[in-house]
Formats: structure tokens, sequence, C-alpha cells
């Protein structure tokens, strides 16, 4: 391995941890709205360690283009998502999770 | 057996399992919405398996239309049910069935089973090391006028197929108008982000469906995958609130419908009035004919598809 690879599979890893993060917290917290902020952390920071994890390894500039366009749409259809679920859920009355 | 082989055969293993059990989930779930769910997740592992055996024509159009589209015409058809949820008062009630119910469901149990059966003893009788017929399409590739193989088969090759698929998804429509189609869903007031969000993604998808169709003829893509990236552009605006004017709901919108079934239909009749057999094109223009196809059968997938999708009789139009 030369040190691109070491590099890409730190960053792959941190990624991983974000989405395992992020996972855990969809199952582990109380409310759609604590989820969706566990989730939208994952999706958003996860995939942007995955997207560079994979971009230190792509074989061309064009590859990196198409990868970071892959996660400026996620991050676009992430982040209106869980807005329209969160104003969704806010409008059907679920309850905010007070402790 | 090496590390690699050992990953993928773990990778294979936690998808085929998964498959299964979404599915499982999926049909045995009392709440509709929560079976949608899994129905999608199972659509998004399937398509992922699709990529590990090297079908990413399939894995396309698995993860557009059958992940995509038809949650959203099921999301849309449940939103249209209104409020038959099962409460968690009468989901733990137990079911009564009269007898007639009972027999009924022990019958499609047996016949499923019987085919479940029969499905795996065919199975087990293909020949396990048949090379399939991939080496005969490569070798008439040349005369088919396009280099993606995948689209040489569905266009040219079993071009047939294409059109009687094509038949049916106009059908299906049809069938939805024929019933008078649905009431209009209630107008809801505009979303800020929820617009802003289409009309920074419409474009978008306007240019992938475009790209899936041109590179349709050389790499993996075509008229069904840029026609359900145009269905989705459809269902987008509809769900941001958009609406086509009425002028162009009319004699507009059924010859987008139609355009793709009826070209097809021209091209087999000249192919047998020019002497040849049905959809057998002439090598010179077979390249052609087939991207002319493809234009006119993603124009008529995407209006198809999102005009399903809204699912109001024609007068009252509006989507795509």
């Amino acid at each position: 391995m030369i040190l691109s690879d070491y590099v890409a599979a730190v960053l792959l890893l941190v990624g991983v941890f974000f989405f395992l993060a992020g996972t855990v917290g969809l199952v582990r917290f109380p409310d759609v709205y604590t989820r969706l902020h566990a989730l939208t952390k994952s999706d958003n920071v996860g995939l942007g360690f995955v997207v560079m994890g994979l971009a230190v390894e792509a074989e061309s500039w064009f590859v990196v283009g198409k990868l970071l366009l892959i996660w400026m749409l996620v991050l676009l259809a992430g982040a209106s998502v869980a807005h329209l679920i969160a104003r969704g859920a806010t409008q059907r009355g679920v309850r905010m999770w007070t402790d | 057996m090496d590390r690699l082989t050992l990953v993928l055969w773990i990778f294979d293993s936690v998808t085929g399992l998964g498959l299964l059990l979404l599915a499982g989930w999926a049909l045995a779930s009392p709440q509709l919405f929560r079976g949608i769910i899994l129905f999608v997740a199972f659509s998004l592992m399937m398509s992922i398996a699709w990529v590990r055996i090297d079908a990413p024509d399939v894995a396309l159009a698995e993860i557009a239309i059958g992940a995509g589209l038809t949650g959203a015409l099921l999301l849309a058809a449940l939103s249209r049910l209104g409020d038959s949820e099962p409460t968690q008062e009468s989901m733990n009630r137990p079911i009564e069935r009269s007898y007639r119910a009972r027999t009924f469901r022990s019958l499609t149990a047996s016949l499923l089973a019987a085919v479940a059966v029969a499905l795996v003893f065919l199975i087990l009788a293909l020949p396990g090391d048949s090379e399939g017929l991939g080496a005969e399409v490569a070798a008439s590739l040349d005369a088919s006028g396009v280099s993606s193989p995948v689209t040489a088969v569905l266009l040219n090759f079993r071009g047939y197929d294409t059109l009687l698929e094509l038949l049916v998804l106009l059908l299906a429509l049809l069938g939805v108008w024929s019933l008078g189609g649905l009431p209009a869903q209630p107008v809801s007031p505009a979303v800020l982000v929820l617009d802003t969000l289409a009309r920074i993604l419409i474009p978008v998808l306007l240019l992938s469906s475009a790209y899936l169709l041109w590179a349709g003829t050389h790499a993996p893509g075509g008229a069904f995958q840029a026609g359900a990236v145009l269905g989705a552009a459809g269902v987008l605006l509809s769900l941001a609130g958009w609406q086509v004017r009425q002028r162009y709901t009319g004699v507009t919108l059924r010859l987008l419908l139609i355009a793709g079934p009826s070209l097809f239909l021209a091209f087999a009749l000249y192919t047998i009035v020019a002497g040849q057999s049905l959809l057998e094109y002439p090598p010179q223009r077979a390249g052609v004919m087939i991207v002319l196809l493809e234009v006119a059968a993603t124009l008529s997938i995407g209006t198809t598809l999102a005009a399903l999708f809204v699912a109001e009789g024609p007068r009252n139009k509006e989507g795509q």
C-alpha cells in the first residue's frame, strides 16, 4: 500500500463511522425530529468522507468531478427531504420529545 | 478461499438474505405505509444485487422504476385510500375470516407453493455451464446498428417484446382513465423548499434523461431508464404543485402518449411491406431507426408514468 491508500482508508473509515452513528441514532432516538437530525448528519458528512476517500483513489479528475456532483445532489435532496418530513410531522401535530 | 472471495461471499449472503427478509416483511406488514417503505428498500437492495452481478442496465431500471416511480405510485394510491390504516386496537383483535375467505387463502397459498416448487425444479434443471445467448448477440452486433448489446436485444433482436411492453404501459394508463380517473388531490399550499428543490432538480433530471437516452446506444441506459427519469421529473413537478395548462392536456398529451408505440408499429409495418420479417430493420438504417424509436419511446414512457402518478382523468390533468 502507498500513502494515498492509507489516506483513502482513513477517510472511508471516518465516513463509515458517521453512517454507523447515524444509524444508531435512527434506531435509538425518541422522536422523528431527533432521528432526522441523526440521519442527515450521516448522509451529509458521512457521504462527504466516503466521497473524499474515493476521490483520493480516483483514476482521473473527471471521476472526482462526478463523485462531487453525486455528493452535492445527495446534500440537496437529503436536506430538502428532511425538512419536508419534519414539516409534515409538525403539521400532523407530532409532538417534539421532551425529557 | 482468499480474502476477496470471502468478502464477496459475505456480501452476497447479506444481500440475498436481506432481499428475502425485506420481501417477507413487506408482504406481512399489516400497515400499508410500512409495507410500501419496505418494498422500496427491497427494490434498492435488488438494484445492488443487479450491480453485483454486472447488470447495470437492469439495476438502473430497477432503481428508477421499482424503487422510485412504483414507490411514488404506491404512496399516492395510499394517500387516496384515506384513513383505512389499522389502528393498534384493530391489529390486536383476532381476525375472523369466513369459510370462503379461508378456502381462498389456502388455495392461493398452495398454488403459490406449487409455482415456487416448479421454479426451483426448473432452475435446478438448467444446464449449469450454459454460455447463454451472449456469444450469438455479440456475433450479430454489427448488424444491429448499435454497439450496446442490451439495446441491440431490446430494440432490434427482440424489438417485438419492447413494443408489447410499451403497449402494456399505455394500457395501464387507459385502465386508470377508463375508471374515470381519480379526483384531484387537494392543492396544498406551495412549500418553498420543495419548489426550490424542483426548480434546481428539473433541469438536472432532464439532462440525465437525455444522457441516459444518448448513452443507450453504446453503454448502459436506454429508453426505459430515460423515460423513468423523465417521469420522475413529472412526479416532482406535480408534487411541487405545478400544473400543465389545459390546452396541452388534449391532443398534445395524447400524441406524446402514443408516440413510442405508434412509431414502433409504423416501423413494424414498414419492415413487412419492405419484404422482411416483422421488425427486421435493414442493417444500414438500423442505427437511425433505433435512435428514433428510443426518442419516441422515452417521451411516451415518461409521459405515461407521470400521467399514471397524477391519475386524474384526461380532461382535467396536471403533471407532465
